[in-house]
């Protein structure tokens, strides 16, 4: 609720807006497409060996396709940055807070949450679909190179079955999914950072807590989606 | 102008840490708060800026009742009180010259040359012209207390609250930072609040002395009529003395 009302103090977060995308989601671009690569090449020899006999091995490129970006793209990726960028955040805001450099903000007449807050959500919710798009295209693409090169799988037999089920809503559903994941990894790592007490053994506990909290929203949040616009 | 401290209580969930505490300071006067550690003193601090509200009580600033104000107001306020921290609360992220300018961007009224010079001057004020580009973290303690009241007194406010500013420092260090209060007093005709325990530099920068005792206001007075009391709590305590203090 102090969010949304600090949105309004524009002058306050605008300037360090595009240093927390910077942090929130260009840094966590290398961890990301390396989960999403590792994600794409398993996804493919798992549906290789599952279907063999079965069907059509073109339905490796659909499955591929399908599950990266409807759930392995946003989840993996979710889950990977609550450690990356919730933890991060959480303890950064946990030691201002301990140290009393967020009472002396205040003491300056800042809204500590117009100037932590704000920037760092908005940076959430606007670069985390950005990875996650990143993410589900290389882990598509992951996938791809291993069908042709272990699977004897040609290119087109690959695209073939990419295309076989591709509906352009799933991309979009992926986004939906993704900033929903951005907000809670950020809220909650700035939640549990703003609420620190205690010195260092403090600053431990929330980040871990912030960790383990947000990976359970993402959870809860990406069987919402999944129960509500599929 | 003046800041009146009425009848405060406060307490932090089974712990009632002020137990109708009262103070008043009058304009250009340094008042000094005494007490042990945990008895409420920067408490007592963060209620004159409304980083805590009393559950009974006011506090009026320029006539004012912080503990009434909605938060825009208590912004308003805190722009003419500057805030001296225990261990000084340097934003480690930042540079000491943007430590330092932080209060004068937040005002809106200042060009960026403005700043860049005020920024410069409060750093010379404290010895510690030329240090700008540094981090909090390649400065000693004593030096980032400095930057604390460089950052307090940039935008000239009205009242400088210090919170402890000689707790931890060597007898030198100590010296030159009660210097520092008495310049500010004399030379920008700031009013000021100093929690302390440490009695020699209470003596020294004190106009008046409070003594905070068990969440109520146990002494008041001169540093002249602290040194005469007969009272063995307060007698205990600036003498260092326990024995006083159980008898009591």
């Amino acid at each position: 609720m102090d969010a949304l009302k600090a949105l309004r103090k524009v002058r306050l977060w605008a300037p360090h807006l595009v240093g927390q995308m910077v942090r929130v989601g260009v840094e966590s671009v290398p961890i990301a497409l390396f989960i999403a690569t590792f994600t794409g090449v398993v996804l493919a020899l798992q549906a290789s060996y599952t279907f063999t006999g079965a069907m059509p091995l073109y339905f490796v490129g659909t499955l591929v396709g399908k599950t990266m970006i409807l759930e392995l793209g946003p989840v993996l990726t979710g889950l990977a940055l609550s450690g990356r960028v919730g933890a991060n955040i959480a303890a950064e805001i946990g030691t201002m807070r301990v140290t009393e450099q967020i009472d002396a903000l205040e003491a300056l007449a800042y809204d500590p949450v117009a100037y932590l807050v704000v920037p760092r959500v908005l940076a959430g919710a606007i670069m985390f679909p950005m990875v996650v798009i990143l993410a589900n295209a290389l882990g598509v693409l992951a996938g791809w190179g291993t069908s042709m090169a272990l699977l004897d799988m040609s290119s087109p037999e690959f695209l073939k079955g990419l295309r076989l089920f591709f509906d352009p809503w799933d991309v979009q559903f992926s986004v939906i999914k993704s900033i929903s994941f951005g907000i809670t990894v950020t809220a909650v790592g700035c939640s549990f950072g703003f609420h620190t007490r205690g010195g260092a053994a403090g600053v431990g506990r929330a980040t871990t807590q912030a960790v383990v909290i947000s990976s359970m929203i993402i959870l809860v949040l990406d069987a919402f989606w999944a129960a509500t616009l599929l | 102008m003046s800041i009146q401290l009425v009848n405060i209580h406060k307490s932090f969930g089974e712990k009632e840490v002020l137990r109708g505490f009262s103070l008043t300071i009058d304009a250009g006067q340094t008042m000094v708060v005494i007490g042990g550690s945990g008895s409420g003193k920067s408490v007592t601090l963060k209620h004159i800026i409304g980083l805590l509200r009393p559950d009974i009580g006011e506090v009026w600033v320029d006539g004012e009742n912080v503990a009434r104000l909605d938060q825009a107001s208590v912004y308003r306020i805190r722009r003419k009180v500057g805030f001296v921290f225990q261990f000084a609360a340097l934003f480690d992220s930042m540079t000491i010259a943007e430590n330092v300018a932080m209060g004068l961007e937040r005002m809106e009224t200042f060009s960026e040359a403005e700043i860049r010079d005020r920024v410069e001057e409060c750093l010379e004020w404290v010895d510690l012209g030329g240090y700008g580009d540094r981090m909090p973290a390649q400065l000693s303690g004593g030096q980032r207390k400095r930057v604390g009241f460089a950052r307090a007194i940039a935008t000239e406010p009205d009242y400088i609250l210090y919170d402890e500013p000689t707790t931890g420092l060597d007898p030198i260090t100590k010296a030159v930072i009660d210097e520092l209060i008495m310049k500010m007093a004399d030379e920008l005709g700031v009013t000021g609040v100093v929690i302390t325990h440490d009695m020699d530099s209470a003596f020294r920068i004190a106009d008046r002395i409070a003594m905070l005792h068990e969440g109520r206001n146990r002494f008041e007075g001169t540093p002249e009529e602290l040194r005469a009391t007969d009272d063995p709590v307060v007698k205990g305590f600036i003498e260092g003395r326990p024995d006083l203090l159980e008898s009591a």
